[in-house]
């Protein structure tokens, strides 16, 4: 099952009579979005804006930030059993508009979304600031339920990006990168599997594995090519610096850097998913199921990513805890709520097995960020944000806030160069 | 003769200020001019840069009986020498002078927003109470160890009087204050794991970034005897207040908790009582407060006498983001209440 | 003794006598039944409680049944 990524790379975004890609610029017809974005009839009125890298532009509320791509040959199509046909995608060729992306903004929750700065001391603390943003910016009708406002953003999101996607069809790539699990000769190589866990808390707080709910599910196997090609979405909008968005599941650093040691010093042999659910039975069966499949396909090493904070750092514990207790190593990746000093206890749970530990930073960090010249959105809702508290939006539209509200600033999936340490 | 870079007051004991021993041990706070005991080596360590200014000096009995007032004292003697560093003892196994040196460095710190430095020994007990707020540096247990101990505060005192940056513990030789500060590193995160788990399967060194917390464990209390005759209490940190959060506990992050008197109320009600905890749903809560404090199940067991009594006051705060240090203190203080009303067990709910 | 739906949490910060809660946001009730029985259902988990704090434990011990 091999797949081959191409990589266009897109320097700019604008607005034009197609959408099209010219010359590395992705040119969107505004109109086309807008109506592929309102066939959902939940929806009332949709805009898109554009930001670009260095732009004083402040981007907020987001829900999803998503990576347009689309399948050339293969079976199936982009985020199947969701937008896509269903097929078992990750084999053939993918086109990948590299350097742009989709992001649905417009307030959902109001305490669960986030923000992007283009420019700024904000911006290195999101990988958003770096790449031409398509913004989404989304209405729902009056007195829509939430359940199914969180459900029309998030498809209209994932259509929209898919049809981004398919400007690259047809599109010479710039570089091709292969992922092919060949069979590794060198049995001394060690056997390194990944155990994603997926937020399944509930409304808002949901992924999708070819669109079938997380919650619902036992931990099963994947092919890490079937992630590259959206087989898991987002449905979720626990605190913006450690959500998991589309992008962020599409482009998973762990699986791009097991694959790029494979064959030279470990053996990559898959992929595990398993959810993050809201009782404790749950907890104990997913834990027990996955570190089984772990113990099943042979591994001697793990790395475990975490989702969201709290509650789910009990998964995190009970996964280290079982696997290790397999004779298998782990390495956990996590953030941490240590509080705004710093000073408090960074996880609500912790099992000794955890020796080893990526931290990816303090999410309770407060930051001052300048006032924009641009907003895309609107800004009121940063003091309602998690991250943000009364007073977070300054006179004159400066900010004082947690990097909890950024877009991706403690990716637990080890996306970012932010850590902390112990003073 | 080169100019003073910084100046310094030094905190001692009783008897490290060579005033006297226990028998002096309840004199209050004073100040001498100039330096005297372990003050002379530290000062030789200074050298020609820093210069300790004043000394304080107060009595370790009468330091403990009253922690608060007397830090005070010691930082309304130190605030005329408008010093660049404080530094304390050190203090080594002694528990109430580690508690006087904490306590001083901490008062001075925050009032007078002076840097401080003590030094003590890993077991001294005023070690987990003060290291957060104040730098502590490792010495012997003994005062025998005052010969390595004096360079390595010597050093520490300089670089607070120099205004140069403290790094990172192991590197600077100070007691981990468990304050977590981010950091933007070369590598990702997935790098960084990927790293970690061939050093850790090649049984290789490698340095986790978080350190798994050691909770503390409490032996457990005897069980109770007789429920007929018992009183018990119900605590929860489930945010269950008085309509109106009368007390104002905060969402997240709680700064206090609150007592309420529930004599005579059999059952919580909507319209009496809510919840004012932000980490959960509180549409069940504030439908039915009994569902996280459970009065009425209470009181009906104490009407058909399976417990004797129901104590006639709940205390609660809430559990969301609340720092382990404020979730100490509020247990050790709600304990001490209820065990002075003769309460013999408590039910603790959570969210 | 607590009363807490995240057993492991409990147990990791030291108490010593647990009973399972039902759920985060109520952990004595259950919304989903009818008046009398959430109210049952309450009644029992204190009773549970109440026998934790008269039985001898030696180390930290949650009470299922």
């Amino acid at each position: 099952m091999g797949l081959e990524l191409g990589i266009i790379k897109i320097k700019d975004v604008q607005f034009g009579e197609e959408t099209v890609i010219k010359d590395g610029t992705l040119y969107v017809n505004k109109e086309e979005l807008i109506a592929l974005a309102l066939q959902d009839d939940r929806l009332s009125a949709a805009d898109v804006e554009l930001a670009r890298p260095g732009e004083k532009v402040r981007i907020i509320p987001v829900k999803d930030v998503i990576e347009p791509r689309v399948k050339v040959s293969g079976s199936g199509e982009i985020f199947p059993g969701v937008v896509g046909k269903m097929g078992t995608v990750g084999s053939g060729r993918t086109n990948v508009l590299r350097g742009t992306a989709l992001a649905t903004v417009g307030q959902i929750v109001g305490f669960q979304e986030g923000f992007i700065d283009m420019t700024g001391p904000g911006a290195q603390y999101s990988p958003f600031s770096e790449i031409n943003i398509v913004a989404l910016i989304l209405h729902p009708i009056d007195r829509l339920a939430p359940h199914a406002h969180e459900e029309a953003v998030r498809l209209a999101g994932l259509r929209v990006a898919a049809y981004l996607g398919k400007a690259g069809k047809d599109i010479a790539p710039d570089e091709l990168e292969v992922y092919e699990l060949s069979p590794v000769s060198d049995t001394t190589l060690p056997r390194v599997a990944y155990v994603y866990t997926l937020l399944s808390e509930g409304l808002l707080h949901d992924t999708y594995l070819y669109g079938a709910d997380a919650k619902k599910l036992l931990p099963t196997l994947v092919h890490p090519n079937e992630v590259m090609d959206g087989a898991i979405v987002s449905g979720n909008c626990v605190s913006a610096c450690d959500k998991h968005t589309t992008y962020h599941h599409l482009n998973n650093p762990v699986i791009k850097e097991l694959y790029r040691r494979h064959g030279k010093d470990l053996n990559f042999i898959g992929v595990v998913t398993s959810n993050l659910n809201v009782t404790l039975a749950d907890k104990e069966r997913s834990s027990e199921y996955a570190s089984k499949l772990v113990k099943l396909i042979g591994a001697e090493g793990a790395i475990v990513t975490e989702e969201g904070f709290g509650n789910p750092d009990t998964d995190l514990m009970m996964l280290c805890k079982k696997i290790e207790e397999y004779g298998i190593r782990t390495v956990l990746i996590t953030d941490e709520y240590a509080g705004r000093d710093g000073g408090s206890q960074s996880l609500a749970d912790a099992v000794p097995q955890a020796d080893a530990v990526v931290s990816v930073g303090n999410a309770n960090e407060v930051i001052t960020l300048p006032a924009m010249k641009r907003i895309i959105g609107d800004l009121k809702p940063a003091e309602v944000i998690a991250g943000g508290f009364v007073g977070s939006v300054t006179a004159g539209g400066g900010l004082n806030i947690e990097i909890q509200g950024i877009m991706g600033a403690t990716c637990q999936l080890g996306f970012g160069k932010l850590t902390a340490r112990g003073y | 003769m080169a100019e003073k870079k910084y100046r310094v007051v030094h905190y001692l004991n009783q008897f490290f200020a060579q005033i006297g021993g226990e028998a002096k041990a309840d004199i209050p706070p004073f100040t001498k001019e100039g330096v005297v005991g372990p003050g002379i080596p530290l000062q030789q360590a200074l050298g020609e840069e820093g210069e300790i200014v004043a000394t304080v000096v107060c009595g370790d009995d009468y330091f403990a009986e009253n922690i608060e007032t007397a830090a005070e004292k010691v930082a309304e003697s130190v605030s005329p020498y408008k010093p660049d560093v404080f530094v304390a003892g050190p203090a080594f196994t002694a528990g109430r002078y580690g508690i006087a040196c904490g306590a001083s460095c901490a008062a001075v710190g925050k009032k007078l927003g002076i840097p401080a430095v003590t030094g003590m020994y890993e077991e001294n007990p005023a070690l987990d109470l003060y290291r957060k707020e104040v730098y502590i540096i490792p010495t012997a247990n003994s005062v025998r160890g005052m010969k390595e101990a004096i360079p390595k505060m010597a050093s520490f005192v300089r670089k607070l009087g120099l205004k140069q940056e403290i790094g990172l513990p192991q590197e600077e030789g100070y007691f981990p204050r468990g304050i977590r500060v981010n950091q933007f590193v070369s590598r990702t995160g997935a790098e960084r794991a990927v790293d970690m788990l061939l050093a850790k399967l090649k049984g290789e060194p490698f340095q986790t970034e978080y350190s798994m917390p050691t909770f503390e464990r409490v032996p457990p209390s005897p069980a109770i005897s007789d429920l007929r005759s018992a009183t018990i209490a119900l605590v929860t940190s489930g945010g269950i207040v008085p309509l109106g959060n009368p007390d104002r506990i905060e969402a997240a992050s709680a700064s206090k908790f609150a007592e309420y008197n529930i004599a005579g109320v059999d059952n919580l009600t909507p319209d009496a009582y809510q919840t004012c905890h932000g980490g959960y749903d509180p549409t069940y809560a504030n439908e039915d407060p009994d569902r996280v404090l459970p009065l009425d199940a209470m009181r009906a067991l104490e009407k058909d006498g399976t417990i004797g009594k129901l104590y006639d006051r709940y205390y609660v705060t809430v559990g969301n983001a609340t720092s382990v240090a404020n979730a100490q203190a509020f247990g050790k203080a709600i304990a001490e209440k209820l065990k002075a009303a003769g309460v013999d067990g408590v039910i603790l709910t959570s969210t | 003794m607590h009363v807490a739906t995240i057993v492991p949490i409990s147990l990791t910060v030291g108490a010593n006598r647990i009973v399972p809660a039902v759920a985060i946001p109520y952990p004595l009730g259950n919304p989903a039944l009818p008046e009398d029985e959430e109210k049952e259902l309450r009644l029992n988990l204190v009773k549970k409680a109440l026998r934790a704090l008269q039985t001898e434990v030696e180390k930290q011990t949650v009470f299922e049944k």
